[in-house]
């Protein structure tokens, strides 16, 4: 737990000290019988406690495969796991699964995206939440265990909870399940708390009740959280930083309101493109980013984006032979692109920002 | 849940009367849809060589005069309040419950039915016990391996085991155990109350023999459940929580994974209790299988109809039963 890793000087606006979570050149691939899946190929962020991280990205662009890297639940003998992943300085890639598995649960705890098939069946909705209470605190009674199973449903806002602790998951509403699963994972009063596309699977009245809940947890528990999704509207809600992800690389990181005002890739302006604002005038129709996400077998020479890339001409070249770095562009904000900044910044001034 | 068990068993007892109605047709129906008549019938219900008084005797007895309703209903009649035939000088009472009355050997079916039922019961169950335990265990550890040394080895041997029919394993066996090398010869039934460990030993080799064939089957069906619901989202969820892979394995994949099973099990052990025919002759045991085999043999009707209704029952029961214990197991039919 000593040998804390100095911050880089590039994490900017984060707050001072060592971050509570650092990944540095995190790599997962995937031994398939078509190939090497490079699901997540070399990306880095820090974490600080009472911050949130929101990860974005296009389905296959690794975001869901970094989360359950970070927990540890990557099991298949043919995934290979490279970098370092530090949870308050304890390296964990090169920790052993028992050590990785107590800290699962305890420091590290996960919201996944279907509440209804994330909770088994089988057993009420006390019974799970008394279970991961119970692995991590082996000394508590079951009725304490109960107790505190009781409190946390009251705590995420499930009326009744000491009449709902005994209901099965599919005697939950949807909203309510979720709720639920966040219950199970804060029970444990977690550090970091990841959630994957928590909203995904809820109606869109729910989706915002779950946020604000993710919310006033994070400010009560103070804890780190890391949100997933491809919905940049759920990250503007609540990330104080955003990474970008696509063709498993961070393409774009910084502050979440440089990113939204001042977007530096042409992918992220792709995002915001195809984002319905109700605080913009009606346009026509949302622009789509063209083509498909890239196959993370043969993922494109070069910058990955560059077969979709409008502007991929103006690199000279370089976009399809020279894989592009993460470069500071505005303090705190790195983007791997190409293009030269004022280029990016002109096409931004001229053509994406009015569109937006 | 009170209601739904009343209403459960209600419908199985609609659904034996609807079975012994059929069987009924069968067996007294058909032959005369065929052109016998009923003397031709009565026939079949006396020795060798019947005097005509005899075969007229036997025709009043069971009733073959009369249209085949009454003769259902007196059936029926026969299993609520018992039966009286005027065979010869003396009358015949079938006790209560009167499933029929031989006329060819002169016994009441009941009891003789009766008398096998703790022999097929004793093959059966033992048989249940060991392939459950054989067959989830070799599926569970096959499937936590996949394509593992194990699981080819153990899913080649399942494969095998479904091929090969219970009168050749149970001979070879017999050969090898009770006549190459004597370890356990001299089999016979013992039962359970009078001495536990010889009624063990005496049926640890059909017991085998039948649980190979069912443990093979079950290997691969707990295998393939179980792949499924390992990687189910909820298997993830558990992992996420901390827990132990045993307690995720067990608690909540294998949970899951039994629920298919506990069905086909209610009706693999029901029919297994209406008589396994094969291994009731390869070993020798007196019990339902074997009687229902003489029956047919003898063409007995009243002992055929009386075995086909026992078995129906069992089938009835378990599948009654196992309705039962899945609201239990799954909370999601519950009372719906």
């Amino acid at each position: 737990m000593t040998e804390l890793q100095k911050t880089p000087a590039d994490t900017g606006q984060t707050p001072s000290g060592d971050p509570f979570l650092s990944v540095r050149d995190l790599r997962i691939h995937f031994d398939t019988d078509d190939g090497l899946v490079r699901s997540v190929d070399g990306v880095s962020f820090d974490l600080h406690k009472g911050r949130t991280l929101g990860i974005v990205g296009e389905s296959g662009s690794g975001k869901s495969v970094t989360s359950l890297g970070i927990m540890g639940l990557h099991r298949s003998k043919r995934a290979r796991i490279s970098g370092e992943i530090r949870l308050n300085g304890e390296e964990l890639i090169a920790a052993g699964p028992e050590r990785v598995r107590q800290l699962r649960g305890r420091e590290l705890a996960m919201i996944f995206q279907d509440p209804l098939t994330a909770m088994h069946p089988y057993y009420t909705v006390g019974a799970q939440i008394i279970e991961a209470y119970r692995v991590h605190h082996p000394e508590a009674s079951k009725k304490q265990a109960r107790a505190r199973a009781i409190e946390m449903l009251d705590r995420v806002g499930i009326p009744q909870p000491d009449r709902r602790v005994d209901d099965y998951p599919h005697q939950f509403s949807g909203g309510m399940r979720q709720r639920a699963m966040i219950a199970m994972a804060l029970v444990n009063d977690p550090s970091l708390l990841i959630a994957d596309e928590p909203t995904t699977a809820l109606d869109v009245t729910v989706q915002a009740q779950i946020l604000d809940l993710i919310r006033d947890l994070q400010e009560e528990f103070g804890s780190a959280v890391i949100i997933i999704t491809h919905d940049l509207g759920v990250v503007a809600e609540l990330a104080d930083d955003i990474l970008v992800m696509y063709g498993g690389k961070c393409i774009e990181r910084g502050p979440a309101e440089t990113l939204f005002d001042a977007p530096e890739h042409p992918y992220t302006w792709g995002l915001l493109g195809s984002m319905p604002r109700l605080d913009r005038e009606l346009q026509d129709r949302l622009v789509p980013v063209k083509g498909t996400p890239p196959s993370l077998i043969n993922v494109p020479s070069g910058c990955a984006f560059h077969p979709r890339c409008p502007y991929a001409d103006l690199t000279g070249g370089r976009s399809s032979s020279e894989v592009p770095v993460l470069v500071e562009a505005a303090p705190g904000h790195h983007a791997a692109c190409h293009l030269p900044a004022a280029e990016r910044h002109r096409i931004f001034a001229e053509e994406i920002a009015p569109r937006l | 849940m009170f209601a739904y068990i009343i209403r459960r068993i209600f419908a199985a007892v609609v659904l034996l009367l609807v079975v012994s109605a059929v069987t009924f047709a069968i067996f007294f129906l058909l032959p005369r849809i065929a052109g016998e008549t009923a003397d031709q019938l009565a026939t079949q219900y006396v020795g060798k060589n019947p005097s005509p008084e005899a075969i007229a005797a036997v025709k009043q007895n069971l009733g073959f005069d009369q249209p085949l309703y009454t003769q259902y209903w007196n059936f029926l009649k026969g299993l609520v309040s018992g039966a009286e035939y005027k065979f010869g000088p003396d009358p015949v009472t079938c006790h209560v419950p009167c499933f029929g009355y031989s006329f060819k050997n002169h016994l009441e079916v009941w009891p003789e039915l009766t008398k096998r039922i703790p022999i097929t019961l004793s093959l059966a169950i033992g048989a249940a016990v060991c392939w459950l335990v054989s067959g989830v265990t070799t599926g569970v550890i096959s499937a936590l391996k996949p394509r593992s040394i194990f699981d080819r080895l153990a899913m080649g041997i399942a494969l095998t085991g479904v091929s090969l029919p219970v009168f050749f394993t149970g001979a070879l066996l017999l050969t090898l155990f009770s006549y190459q090398w004597p370890i356990l010869d001299n089999l016979q039934y013992v039962d359970f109350t009078d001495d536990p460990l010889m009624w063990a030993r005496n049926l640890i080799l059909p017991w085998i023999s039948l649980a190979f064939l069912y443990s093979a089957l079950y290997a691969r069906l707990t295998r393939a459940g179980m792949l499924e619901t390992m990687s189910e989202d909820y298997i993830r969820t558990a992992r996420a929580k901390g827990l132990v892979e045993r307690k995720v394995v067990t608690r909540h994949g294998l949970r899951a994974a039994l629920t298919p099973i506990v069905t086909i099990f209610g009706m693999d052990l029901g029919l297994l209790l209406g008589g396994a025919l094969i291994t009731e002759q390869v070993f020798s045991l007196q019990g339902v299988g074997a009687f229902a085999v003489q029956a047919i043999a003898d063409n007995d009707l009243p002992k055929i109809l009386g075995v086909t209704l026992l078995a129906a029952f069992f089938i009835v029961a378990c599948n009654l039963v196992v309705d039962l214990l899945y609201a239990l197991v799954d909370p999601r039919v519950r009372l719906s």
